[in-house]
Order: C-alpha cells, then sequence, then structure tokens
C-alpha cells in the first residue's frame, strides 16, 4: 500500500511533462507505517544523468545524488522509500531493464506521458528473488 | 577503530531494522567485512563471489566516494561514518 500526498503526484507529473520526451527521475521521501503501508510526503527530483541520447528511455540516479538525499533524508526526520521515473509514449509498466537494474524493499513509482501529457500513474515492488515487480495498491 | 555504517532503507530488512550499525575496523574494507559479518545474510547483496564489491554498492566516507579516496583500503578513525549507497537505473524498454 503506497499513498502520495496530491502535492507529491502533481509535483511528478509536472515534472513528468516538462522532461518530455526525455524520462524524468527522482526520490521519494516519505514515512512508513507499522503495518508496512507508505506514505510519500516529498520528492527530491534528480537530473537524469544517463547520456543525453539515451534519456528517452533511461534514467540514472547517480550515487552522489543518492547519498545527499539519503543525508537529506535523515535531517528532515523521513526515508528514502523509493523512485519515480516517466515513460514517455509507454505504458506505466516496468520494463526488463527496470528489473535488471531494480532494488529490493523500494517502491518504484511510473508515470506515463503521452505526446506530452502525463497519464496513469502505478506504483511496483520487485519480489526479493528478483523474478518480477507487484503493482502496489495506491490510495 | 568503532566506525557507524548507515544504511539505506532497502537493506534494512537485513539489519533488523536498524539505520545506524556500529563495528570495529581501521580500514574500510575491515568495517564493511565486519558489518557483513554481523549480518549475514547482506553479504551477498554486497559482494560478488570473488570477494569484491558489488559495482552497484557505493561506500561513502562522509560525502566522499572510497572509489576517490583509497577503495576498501581507506584508512578511518574513530568515530567515522560510512554509508552504503546503491546505484539507480531504469527506463522504458529494453535496449534488446
Ligand atoms: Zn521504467
Amino acid at each position: 500500500m503506497i499513498f502520495l500526498d496530491d502535492a507529491v503526484n502533481r509535483a511528478i507529473r509536472n515534472e513528468a511533462e516538462a522532461s518530455y520526451p526525455n524520462e524524468c527521475c527522482g526520490i521519494l521521501l516519505g514515512t512508513v507505517d507499522p503495518d508496512g503501508a507508505r506514505s510519500v510526503t516529498e520528492i527530491i527530483e534528480i537530473d537524469n544523468t544517463s547520456d543525453a541520447d539515451e534519456q528517452y528511455h533511461r534514467f540514472t540516479i547517480g550515487p552522489d545524488d543518492f547519498m545527499r538525499a539519503e543525508i537529506e533524508a535523515r535531517r528532515r526526520g523521513v526515508d528514502v522509500l523509493g523512485f519515480y521515473h516517466s515513460h514517455p509514449d509507454h505504458p506505466a509498466m516496468p520494463s526488463d531493464y527496470d528489473l535488471k537494474h531494480a532494488m529490493p524493499c523500494y517502491s518504484y513509482v511510473i508515470v506515463a506521458v503521452e505526446s506530452g501529457k502525463s497519464a496513469a500513474l502505478t506504483s511496483w515492488e520487485m519480489t526479493p528473488d528478483r523474478a518480477r515487480f507487484i503493482q502496489e495498491l495506491q490510495r | 577503530m568503532s566506525v557507524t555504517i548507515q544504511i539505506p532503507t532497502a537493506l534494512r530488512v537485513f539489519t533488523d531494522r536498524r539505520a545506524d550499525v556500529l563495528v570495529e575496523g581501521t580500514t574500510a574494507g575491515e568495517a564493511i567485512s565486519a558489518f557483513a559479518d554481523l549480518y549475514p545474510d547482506i553479504r551477498t547483496h554486497l559482494y560478488e563471489d570473488s570477494g569484491a564489491l558489488r559495482s552497484f554498492i557505493n561506500v561513502y566516507l562522509g560525502d566522499a566516494n572510497i572509489k576517490n579516496l583509497s577503495g576498501l583500503d581507506t584508512k578511518l578513525k574513530d568515530g567515522d561514518t560510512l554509508m552504503l549507497v546503491p546505484a539507480i537505473a531504469g527506463g522504458a524498454e529494453s535496449s534488446e
């Protein structure tokens, strides 16, 4: 179960549309309830550090950016819950490439962008055996 | 030397939810290895079979990647903080 603040949902969509036709990416911050439900309360936008001519279908969050986000999260008293990225003119479904590069225990939010306009927004978590993603319930 | 290892959210399932773990070590390599001894289930996520750290795991001493220092031989002082940082990537479609 994952809950995205309205402001977070809007911010991800705005960034996805502004980055079109390239992919945007960033880090989800928030809290985890005792029952495991995740609440995303803020995001950190990250410059996509994939090669410029690959950014239409690739994103990279480099370790320096991740390290700074971890420090910032600790300073704000929240956790890094996962990551978001956009799929320009592709459905909001994880790709094989997403699966190959995923880390367990994180939420992966994907927003589809169709001809520059944001569409479906989904969230996924990889199974511990790395076999597949399971879609997270959103509320 | 007592040093603190800071654990990213994803790896805390291996550390009884601890965000910080205190270990002993005089180099980054010793400290990470001592950490893996404390939580053996994490070893396979940190190390290749060859014993090298996995390529997508980065270790920071303060805000410096140890790749830019002396790697796993980087010397530590009492009270230093190491952070384990995965690299994150993905995209819309496979290149194959
Ligand atoms: Zn993707």
